[in-house]
């Protein structure tokens, strides 16, 4: 068996969600190969070949794959298909774009967002925002996989001695232009990776007052994330976002400040290990899911935190 | 131009799911149904293109069992023009529902078609990238803003990083996020007036598409429970906890 993962990067850094779409496929088993396509990103091959228990990699190197659009990528991996029984790729907002594609290109029933292999043809994953899981299996010749990062360690970035081959590029369609891009976050931690993360939401009660969570993160070297309701009321930016249609993060310890704990935000963040939520509200939801609750006024008690740790 | 609307109908999006005892999958039976939350805001958005004269009719899609037609007469209510509806009483997988999707976009040849970009039941997140791929169409996924000029569409997308626009050539399928619009409530008078408007029904055989599942659900389980904790008095106990039972600070 021969697995395809796909990996994503910034034509500078292989980023680290590939890393735990590495680990799957490794549980499934055969000669994993990674897919670097992009502009100028010899140094993210590289890195590719370092990672542990990868047989090749696979490097395109054209403009079109600078900022890479589905419509093309998928082209790629139809190219590439022949030879491969998997394609897997992490379950971002990257890998869910390009995969489905693929898939239907392929004909290929898609498992998304995988959370445990239990074999070459079966495997876990949620539904109803983690409030079930499901065991489903695949009988396509090809599979066509995305992989839910917090669910499976990243497989180490050192050891591996892959070789790299090139291949050309696909002719694009020309059906998407990427134009550009905004991105927020600055110095802290990238959400999906961090330790700590500290989540505020619509106690927080505007944009201004999100500091003192911003502060809190400050003093831990924690990643900021955010409720629903605290993006939707415009607090912060969309990429905070923890929840169901948001990020999953699986943080050593997740602070949830005036967050109630709606079912789709648990479902992003219930499998950190440990959860304090700070909630005026002592019925709140998200006390039923907190290792430690704190029931009080958030804007004494989060500036009282960050001072004393 | 035309444009096409998929919507799915779903278990309520505030019902607390409950696993079979046979462990066959969650229970829908006598459970409140709703439009997918996401489907709401992509039928908005094809309402709102009608009404900026962008569009000239908004078709709704369904597919699924009979009471698809109630999803359905509330995208109606809403303010789409009429509506189609695909009868299957058989599991439907976002690879068949795509198939289904496309056959329908050969009938009825619209500008755009409009999904959310995952149903809150399966959250496969597929379907809208899946018809792309069949139609040979640009797609444009988790959108937050949609700008149409002549033949091309604009967008902003909801990414990991923060966002991303795109230029994407149409005809082309959209998949909508959360921040895009704001839906409606359907008024009482629009309500009224979408029992008067069309459904035509029809089914995946007349399509010719295959349904059959292609993932086969062996079980669906609960989740292990998350125990809650303790509560603390104050911000210190806080911190002791957080030294204790953390190790993180």
């Amino acid at each position: 068996m021969t697995i395809l993962v796909l990996a994503q990067h910034d034509n500078t850094v292989l980023d680290k969600a590939t890393l735990h779409a590495v680990t799957a496929a490794r549980a499934i088993g055969g000669d994993i190969h990674l897919l670097v396509a992009g502009q100028g990103a010899a140094a993210v091959a590289e890195a590719a070949a370092a990672v542990e228990g990868i047989a090749k990699v696979i490097h395109v190197d054209a403009e079109i794959y600078a900022n890479p659009v589905a419509e093309d990528l998928a082209d790629l991996l139809v190219a590439m298909a022949a030879d491969y029984d998997y394609f897997l790729a992490a379950a971002t907002t990257f890998g869910k774009n390009v995969m489905p594609r693929l898939a239907a290109l392929i004909d290929s029933a898609q498992l998304s967002d995988i959370v445990e292999v239990l074999g070459p043809d079966t495997f876990k994953r949620f539904i109803y925002a983690g409030n079930a899981i499901a065991t489903v299996r695949s009988d396509d010749k090809k599979r066509v996989i995305t992989v839910r990062t917090t669910t499976f360690e990243a497989t180490a970035d050192t050891g591996g001695s892959a070789e790299i081959t090139t291949i050309a590029a696909v002719d694009p369609k020309g059906l998407a232009k990427f134009v550009g891009r905004e991105v927020s976050g600055g110095d802290r931690p990238d959400l999906t990776s961090a330790r700590i993360v500290v989540s505020g939401g619509r106690g927080l009660g505007s944009g201004e007052n999100f500091a003192i969570v911003e502060a809190l993160a400050d003093s831990l070297g924690a990643a900021v994330g955010a409720s629903r309701a605290a993006v939707d009321a415009g607090y912060v930016p969309n990429d905070y976002q923890v929840g169901q249609t948001g990020k999953v993060v699986a943080p050593d310890l997740y602070v949830a400040v005036g967050i109630s704990g709606a079912i789709q935000h648990l479902a992003g963040m219930k499998e950190s290990k440990v959860i304090i939520a700070i909630n005026k509200d002592e019925d709140a939801p998200i006390f039923q899911v907190a290792d430690v609750g704190l029931v009080g006024d958030l804007f004494k008690i989060v500036p009282e935190l960050t001072s004393k740790l | 131009m035309k444009v096409l609307v998929a919507v799915k109908r779903v278990v309520d999006y505030n019902v607390k799911v409950r696993v079979k005892a046979d462990q066959s999958g969650v229970e829908t039976a006598n459970v409140k149904m709703s439009m997918n939350p996401f489907d709401e805001i992509a039928n908005e958005q094809a309402i709102r293109l009608r009404e900026a004269g962008i569009a000239e009719e908004v078709v709704a899609v369904s597919m699924g069992g009979a009471k698809c037609q109630e999803t359905l007469r509330t995208a109606l209510a809403m303010g789409a023009d009429r509506a189609i509806h695909v009868l299957s009483e058989s599991e439907l997988q976002p690879l068949a529902v795509a198939k289904s999707l496309a056959k329908i976009v050969e009938r009825e040849q619209p500008g755009i078609v409009l999904l959310g970009k995952q149903a809150i039941d399966d959250d496969s997140n597929q379907t809208g990238q899946m018809l792309a791929a069949l139609l040979g169409w640009a797609q444009g996924t988790f959108v937050s803003k949609l700008k149409i000029e002549g033949g091309t569409a604009t967008i902003s997308r909801e990414v990991d990083e923060g966002l991303e626009s795109l230029e994407i050539a149409l005809p082309a399928v959209l998949t909508v996020d959360l921040r895009l619009n704001e839906p409606r409530y359907a008024s009482l008078p629009n309500i009224m007036k979408a029992k008067k408007k069309t459904i035509d029904q029809m089914t995946p055989e007349e399509l010719g598409v295959d349904v059959a599942p292609r993932l086969h659900y062996l079980k669906v389980e609960e989740p292990p429970k998350r125990q809650g904790g303790v509560k603390v008095p104050d911000v210190p106990a806080l911190i002791e906890k957080l030294k204790s039972e953390a190790g993180v600070i």
